[in-house]
């Protein structure tokens, strides 16, 4: 069976680390060997027919039900489950510095727990980038939870590692890669200090590594989003890793996936009073050899699919579209044909790929000051005029505390706080108006002081006023995003993937 | 005739950093060449003032009917450094659906054009597919 090569150097390498350091045995659960068996060849055995990949997760905090609905409302082969947005590592970054065997999507663990009798049962894998900065961690917090289930087999769960260059960052500064600012150009060295997390965007040569191996589950870091996606029928398929337009129609599978729901009736705007999102069905890419799909959903189950919503989702956080760039090939948006079939089904073909480029993307967290919003809320009559004269005694109360910010920001929320100017002026009799001020600083101790000043505005302040429930603004740690590039050779043999049985 | 874009066109806002971005897609095969007419680059930075506070870009997709526009330094820094309420641009989408358009009134009677959205749905109750603009 045709395999992409450069999955095999992927193996080979990673058999190669595996026998000088395995950093995941320390931490396997006990009695738990590493998958030894020579791996089934079956990459490409989905040729003759389709194969359906379903999204059940698009962010940390989705709704959990979306991928128990994917699994036992209808047949799919593959359920992709997408944790990570840039932010989320930084999050997770912080609850690992915390706790060394935290940092990763707990969620899915639970989630993990309810459904690995129908996984098993059904033969469906999974494949996920729950394991955020931790995917060992999360590898054995799953062995615990399933340990004891009685399942018809052990499911084999696949961890891929290497993804985090935190270790590393200064042997690769040294090295000369400066991760400069993709929009700023400032190299890192500039906060080199103050960083946080680093991992490099893996595409989707691991995860097929993993499905080689067996797995069942596959636990990925920082993959990328539309991999998670892609994959699957790289491996069913056997399509070859310079199978340029085939990959780009997988990446387009990716991007309509990788938002559950906003693909499939969530969020659309075309006639969304009729849209049932009690219990939506989220989308379905159902794939063929050649890499036409259709996009779907499952029948009985609330949402949409039709051009509209697949138009939208489509649009979303696109930038030039001729070149969606991702680590295994560049996606040209613009030769995608799209064909409403009707029944909630949308057909896509014609997408054209560009070889992959030498770099891949490294997702950076630095720690970048402090904030805080607070917030209160002024009543009719006279709303806006009293939040307005509200600001003003603030502004000028921070004025005499001499407290100095690189930003203070004050939005009337219910006056125009979504689009500004553009939305003009609001009716004079509105019922009430929220006032928001944030602030941010370097000075944690003039964020802090902010916090306080927002109460005493309730009894010296203009009247009617209200909303001061929670208490004072919470002080919180900014950490910002620093996205770089940097040459493919120079991390692509750290990865590593492991497959055992739980 | 006048009319706001929301009349002939929908919408999908998010964000990359500190750059929004808007995809603007047109009901109809008639309403898209309007579209990339009348909504230039240039105007959308123009309307967005006070917003926008870098470039814009514009991106054609006839293929989607669709207009891809990137509004750079439009959210208060972007991700976790902004102190904006819509620090992803969420909403950037239904603002650019304010603007007005000049639409000739036969393709507004036509609902949206030839090929719209509402008809491709109608269309495909009728158990009738239809290829797309572009094909």
């Amino acid at each position: 069976m045709t395999r992409p090569a450069a999955a095999d150097t992927v193996a080979a390498l990673a058999a190669e680390t595996a026998a000088v350091a395995d950093p995941a045995a320390a931490a396997r659960p006990a009695g738990a060997a590493p998958e030894t068996r020579p791996r089934p060849a079956r990459s490409g055995a989905g040729r003759d027919r389709t194969v359906r990949v379903a999204s059940g997760q698009g962010f940390w905090g989705d709704w959990q039900e979306a991928p128990k609905l994917q699994v036992r409302r209808g047949p799919v082969d593959y359920v992709m489950l997408d944790y990570l947005a840039e932010i989320t590592m930084s999050i997770m970054q912080k609850q690992r510095a915390r706790n060394p065997d935290a940092g990763y999507a707990r969620d899915f663990v639970l989630l993990m727990e309810d459904l690995a009798a129908d996984l098993i049962d059904g033969g469906v894998r999974v494949v996920s980038n729950a394991g955020g900065v931790n995917p060992v961690g999360c590898r054995n917090e799953l062995g615990f939870a399933l340990a004891g289930r009685p399942l018809a087999r052990r499911p084999a769960v696949a961890v891929i590692t290497g993804d985090d260059l935190m270790d590393d960052l200064d042997d690769l500064i040294a090295a000369g890669h400066e991760l400069r600012h993709m929009e700023t150009g400032a190299p890192l060295a500039t906060v080199r200090d103050r960083v946080a997390a680093a991992n490099v965007y893996l595409g989707a040569e691991p995860i097929i590594e993993a499905l080689e191996q067996g797995a069942d589950i596959v636990v990925a870091g920082r993959s990328t989003d539309t991999a998670l996606t892609y994959a699957p029928l790289m491996y069913e398929f056997g399509w070859r890793a310079d199978d340029w337009d085939r990959l780009a129609h997988g990446v387009v599978a990716g991007h309509i996936n990788e938002c559950g729901c906003q693909a499939s009736g969530g969020n659309s705007l075309v006639d969304w009073r009729e849209i049932d999102l009690v219990l939506p069905g989220y989308p379905i890419i159902e794939a063929e050899a050649d890499g036409a799909f259709v996009v779907t959903k499952h029948p009985g189950l609330g949402g949409r699919v039709t051009r509209a919503t697949v138009s939208e989702q489509l649009l979303y956080e696109l930038g030039d579209p001729r070149e969606y760039i991702t680590p295994d090939v560049i996606a040209d948006f613009s030769t995608i044909r799209l064909r409403d079939l009707g029944e909630d089904r949308v057909r896509i073909e014609g997408v054209a790929g560009r070889p992959r480029t030498d770099r891949l993307k490294v997702s950076i967290a630095y720690h970048a000051g402090y904030k805080a919003v607070g917030t209160l809320t002024y009543a009719w009559p006279d709303a806006l005029e009293k939040a307005r004269r509200a600001d003003e005694i603030l502004r000028g109360r921070l004025d005499h505390l001499g407290l100095e910010f690189d930003e203070i920001r004050t939005e009337f929320v219910g006056a125009g706080a979504c689009h500004g100017p553009l939305a003009g002026d609001p009716p004079a009799d509105v019922p009430e108006v929220m006032l928001r001020v944030g602030v941010r600083s370097e000075d944690r101790h003039a964020v802090s002081r902010f916090s306080r000043e927002i109460a005493p505005l309730i009894l010296a302040g203009p009247p009617s006023v209200t909303g001061f429930a929670d208490g004072r603004p919470r002080v919180r740690e900014v950490v910002a995003y620093w996205p770089a590039l940097i040459d493919r050779e120079a991390v692509e043999r750290r990865v590593l993937v492991e497959t055992i049985k739980l | 005739m006048r009319v706001r874009l929301g009349e002939v066109a929908f919408a999908r806002s998010g964000d990359k950093g500190d750059t929004a971005n808007i995809g603007l897609i047109a009901f109809g095969d008639d309403v898209y060449p309007i579209l990339e007419k009348q909504v230039t680059a240039h105007r959308v930075k123009k309307y967005f003032k006070g917003i926008c506070d870098g470039e814009v870009e514009r991106f054609e997709l006839p293929n989607l009917r669709a207009l891809n526009f990137l509004l750079h330094r439009s959210l208060g820094g972007g991700g976790t450094v902004s102190l904006m309420l819509d620090a992803q641009g969420k909403t950037f989408s239904t603002a650019l659906l304010r603007m007005e358009i000049d639409i000739p009134e036969d393709v507004l009677r036509r609902g949206g054009g030839v090929g719209s959205e509402r008809g491709a749905e109608r269309e495909a109750a009728d158990g009738t597919a239809r290829e797309s603009g572009s094909d």
